[in-house]
């Protein structure tokens, strides 16, 4: 925790304590023994992770059941493993970004390529990368999955944590000057505090999209290499191989049950000690609330002992504060020549077009025009899916969005679960798909593709339903009195109403489906292959056999597609919706 | 008055010396101060007073380091300000508190940055939050307070350091006019009773009577481009009583030297107009303007009121009232001279006519003496479409002025257009045209 409560309060209550009734309570009893478990379980995972690669074949993942929480254990420290790369390299690149003119030339543009870069393609090169990196330890392959992770999660957290450094209020960044705060003391006093409700919604979003990839690169086949890991992702890669209905069963259950600890433990803490940072003057009317937060507010031990940390952050706090300041904090950046900004754009752009070249280069060595054709028709095909597959997703969830949405009650009971639903990783539920495919033959072009929006349709609901519990009743009252049509009542009021929601959702939906097409056009039950045609058959294909050519050309014309897609539709309709529709 | 102050009062040196300050941005295209000379001495309230975009608050953060100005000195203790001055300490109009620390926290805030000890922060916080009213508020969060007690805050944070020199940024005008009395009657209080560890006080405002209430000199600032109109002595003995004839008769002659300016440029001839268009117009709803009109018009001013008695009987200060005059003045409606203001011939015939007869007397004041105005008409009746993208014009203004002020005025001219009904303006295609939707 960043802020311990440090007021008189809590003071006083610390004296009481220390005159001889440290009597720790039974919220401390209770808080403790979770405490301490999780740090057990963590410290064993930790150990386990960095056993030798042998034991991966010696030890090799079994359907017991008994193994199942080892695994879900092994698979959550892969989780917070990525989760803290990710915050690390938040704050290091964000910054570097907001406070230097000419790392965010490159920062930021970087950045918006890489998330729309399939994170799945990485994998290829990552995995021989790490295990060259770490012979003879499952590090390497850790460290290959935990990437997996953190390329899913780390863009869009950057960017919010760059957009609220860019935008952090005047005045609060004058007081901080004038009292010349230390850029230590600025980051943890102003800026952090005044990400942190971005950052942590955006690290929700991430952790969603991270469960996906941590089932999809635990078991991963790169050309001859094969790497399970021990994990949720490789029990049900082997209970699909083995054709075991009920190992895919046990691992629903098993993956349930995480996220729900998950959410439980650490996110709705989180949120709930997070409130104080949003920067509304006005108290709001609707705490989030959390048992675990009001238990670990409510103990006496764990504050005592967490005295001594808070005044060891105290005094971390103070590391050359009060010397006497020499530079002027100004404003305005010291002019810098423009002759230098000038050479370091033609240097970029230079490193750019040599990083194309030999791309090209490599490619060309062994694909032809004929690949590259390929691979447009198969992306071309999977773009086809996806706009199909969010607008049927959209008619199906938009009008429940809004009915669930308008109904508080309702809405209340409806929006963890979408949340919930959202987080939960579709490919383990996709199976299920892939034997009623096999059992009815239908076509695996068509009914795959169901699979590419099962975990992101979610998006689109949990947003709808927030849109429209967010429209203001007195432009309801007015429909209502002009007894609007139920037409001219969807066009004229709702729908413009929830739009800039709904624009948020569906984008995240719409990247979210790119990116399991790679795991959704390729699926298999036992020696049953099906396969539809699309971009992310060809990069899952190549990927398979170590075809590093393809999986570049296929990665280079998804990241295309994707971009395309975003600038030409998402952008300008959310530009619209920013403009028009915004109610506030 | 200040013991404290009087022993610091006899050295010889001022507490804050601004010397031929300017301070402008794009390469002196547009220029917010231009040579602007102050001192602060010790034991002395200044305020300085003046509409909004006369740089005064820009001249505040010259002093506090927080802008480096174009040009000019400003030392502080007889050195040259760098950085930001350990002795300065400011107050923001928006109280400018971190919502996510509780009061105590926030007052805590400038003492952590000089490295002060947990314990001595917490004893010498806890001291500024009792002199300034603030007991028992110390683990409550600035969401949880009202205005006022925000301010207190503010105050409180701002004094813990110990400045020697307080800076106060419109520090009531957030505030709701009971609340702001109740604040500036304690700070006076703290202040002559010297039970505050600060030296002096400048402050930026732009209500005259509270200029007026709490100071000992008033530098009366003018706008486009800031600079010191005069300077006013306040000799009255605190505390100073609002309805005091020689209280009346300052605020009254402040009124008069603000409103005594430059008269408004008028064009040449009708038919002449590109040299003009460069005026930042004021965006004041045709609301206000005809309400102004009519309370004029009417009993018992009946065509000439005198500011400051108007001022107070509408609840406006001068950066709400000003506006709405000064844009009188510009349309001919009205005439602004020595703290009156007189409605013109058009100004009664305004105030007397029907809706559309009023639209077609406003369109006429607005093509007579509004150039901008007279020459978007002109462009659009010209073109044989009768219609012209916005940003012809946009870019036509930003040869004169910021991006910010062509889109201000843009804006203002929009709805004064769209009133008169003199042209229109469609926000999906971003064109000025002359036909109304009917």
């Amino acid at each position: 925790m960043i802020f311990l409560p440090h007021n008189r309060e809590s003071l006083s209550e610390a004296a009481t304590l220390s005159r001889g009734r440290i009597v720790p309570n039974v919220y401390d009893i209770l808080a403790l023994s979770i405490m301490a478990a999780v740090f057990v379980l963590l410290a064993h995972a930790a150990i386990a992770m960095r056993g030798s690669i042998e034991l991966l074949s010696t030890a090799p993942v079994t359907l017991d059941p008994a193994n199942l929480p080892e695994y879900a254990l092994r698979t959550t420290l892969r989780m917070f493993a990525a989760i803290i790369a990710s915050l690390i390299f938040t704050f290091v690149v964000a910054t570097l970004a907001a406070k230097s003119r000419r790392a965010e030339m490159v920062i930021i543009p970087a950045l918006d390529i890489l998330q729309s870069v399939p994170v799945l393609g990485f994998l290829t090169f990552t995995v021989t990368f790490f295990l060259g990196l770490f012979p003879g330890s499952q590090l390497g392959a850790e460290c290959a999955s935990i990437f997996a992770i953190f390329t899913a999660q780390a863009w869009n957290m950057t960017f919010s944590f760059y957009q609220s450094l860019r935008t952090v209020p005047r005045d609060l960044d004058e007081v901080s000057r004038g009292f010349g705060l230390t850029s230590w003391q600025r980051f943890w006093r102003l800026e952090a505090p005044f990400a942190a409700p971005g950052l942590i919604w955006n690290t929700m979003m991430s952790m969603s999209g991270g469960w996906f990839f941590v089932v999809a690169s635990e078991a991963i086949t790169v050309g001859d290499t094969t790497v399970e890991l021990p994990g949720i992702g490789s029990w049900l890669a082997l209970a699909i191989s083995k054709e075991n209905f009920v190992a895919v069963g046990w691992a629903v259950l098993a993956m349930a049950i995480l996220i729900l600890l998950y959410d439980q433990l650490l996110f709705r803490p989180i949120v709930a000690w997070a409130d104080k940072f949003r920067a509304e003057q006005t108290a709001s009317q609707q705490k989030p609330r959390s048992w675990i937060y009001d238990l670990l507010r409510r103990t006496r031990m764990l504050k005592l002992i967490g005295m001594p940390l808070a005044a060891a952050w105290d005094r971390l706090m103070l590391v050359g504060a009060g010397r006497k300041r020499k530079a002027p904090a100004l404003a305005e950046p010291r002019p810098t020549s423009k002759l230098a900004d000038r050479l370091w754009l033609v240097f970029i752009v230079l490193m750019a077009a040599a990083g194309a070249v030999v791309t090209v280069l490599y490619i060309r060595r062994t694909l032809g025009w004929a690949d590259v054709a390929e691979v447009f028709g198969g992306g071309l095909a999977t773009l086809v899916r996806v706009a199909v597959l969010v607008a049927l997703a959209s008619l199906i969830w938009v009008p429940i969005g809004v009915w669930v949405g308008l109904r508080p009650a309702v809405a209340q009971k409806v929006q963890p679960v979408a949340q919930f639903l959202a987080a939960f990783p579709a490919n383990v539920l996709f199976p299920f798909v892939v034997i009623a495919i096999v059992a009815t033959g239908a076509s695996p072009n068509v009914w795959l593709s169901p699979l590419m929006i099962l975990g992101t349709q979610w998006y689109i609901l949990f947003n709808v339903i927030a849109g429209a519990s967010a429209f203001p009743s007195d432009l309801r009252e007015v429909a209502s009195v002009f007894k609007l049509s139920s037409w001219n009542w969807w066009t004229k009021v709702m729908l413009p109403g929830i739009f800039p929601y709904y624009v948020t959702g569906a984008l995240t939906a719409t990247g979210g489906s790119w990116n399991a097409s790679i795991v959704a056009e390729v699926a298999s039950w036992g020696n049953t292959h099906l396969e539809a045609y699309g971009l992310g058959a060809y990069i899952a294909k190549a990927t398979e056999a170590g075809d590093f050519p393809r999986v570049v050309l296929g990665i280079a014309v998804m990241s295309l597609f994707v971009t395309m897609f975003n600038r030409l539709l998402w952008r300008p309709l959310y530009v619209f919706a920013e403009r028009r529709l915004r109610l506030d | 008055m200040n013991e404290f102050v009087t022993a610091t009062a006899a050295n010889a040196v001022p507490l804050v010396e601004v010397k031929s300050v300017c301070q402008s941005y794009d390469e002196g295209q547009f220029v917010v101060l231009d040579d602007v000379a102050l001192t602060l001495n010790a034991g002395e309230i200044v305020g300085l007073l003046g509409r909004s975009g006369s740089g005064k608050s820009t001249l505040l953060r010259s002093i506090a380091g927080l802008i480096q100005p174009t040009s000019g000195s400003i030392t502080f203790e007889g050195k040259p300000v760098v950085g930001t001055p350990d002795g300065i300490s400011m107050v923001f109009q928006s109280f400018a508190l971190f919502p996510w620390l509780t009061v105590l926290q926030n007052v805590e805030l400038g003492l952590e940055a000089r490295g002060i000890e947990s314990a001595e922060r917490r004893k010498r916080a806890l001291e500024a939050i009792d002199l300034i009213g603030l007991d028992g508020f110390e683990s409550a969060y600035p969401k949880e307070l009202s205005g006022g007690m925000r301010q207190r805050v503010g105050l409180a944070r701002a004094l813990v350091v110990h400045p020697k020199v307080l800076l106060m940024d419109e520090p009531f005008s957030a505030l709701d006019v009971l609340t702001a009395e109740t604040l500036r009657t304690d700070l006076l209080d703290l202040w002559s009773e010297g039970r505050m560890p600060i030296e002096s006080i400048l402050m930026v405002t732009h209500n005259i009577e509270e200029a007026v209430l709490m100071c000992d000199r008033v530098l009366i600032f003018s706008s486009n481009p800031g600079r010191v109109a005069a300077e006013i002595r306040i000799d009255l003995p605190q505390p100073r009583d609002r309805l005091d004839p020689a209280f009346r008769a300052l605020v009254e002659d402040i009124y008069e030297r603000m409103t005594a300016r430059k008269p408004v440029a008028e064009p040449a001839h009708a038919g002449v107009v590109e040299a003009d268009i460069d005026m930042v117009l004021p965006r004041v709803s045709t609301n206000l303007l005809s309400g102004l009109i009519e309370t004029i018009a009417a009993e018992p001013y009946r065509g000439k009121a005198d500011l400051p008695p108007l001022a107070a009987s509408l609840q406006l200060e001068i950066d709400d009232l000003f506006p709405i005059a000064e844009s009188l003045q510009l349309l001919h409606f009205a005439e602004l001279a020595e703290g009156d203001i007189q409605l013109t011939e058009a100004g009664m015939r305004f105030a007397e006519a029907e809706v559309d007869e009023r639209k077609g007397l406003f369109a006429d004041q607005l093509v007579a003496h509004v150039p901008l105005a007279a020459h978007m008409r002109r462009v659009l009746d010209e073109r044989p479409s009768h219609e012209a993208p916005a940003r012809r014009f946009r870019e036509e203004l930003e040869e004169h002025m910021s991006e910010e002020n062509a889109e201000y005025t843009l804006r203002a001219i929009t709805s004064w257009a769209r009133y008169a009904e003199l042209f229109a303006y469609d926000e999906k295609t971003d064109m000025f045209t002359l036909e109304n939707p009917s």
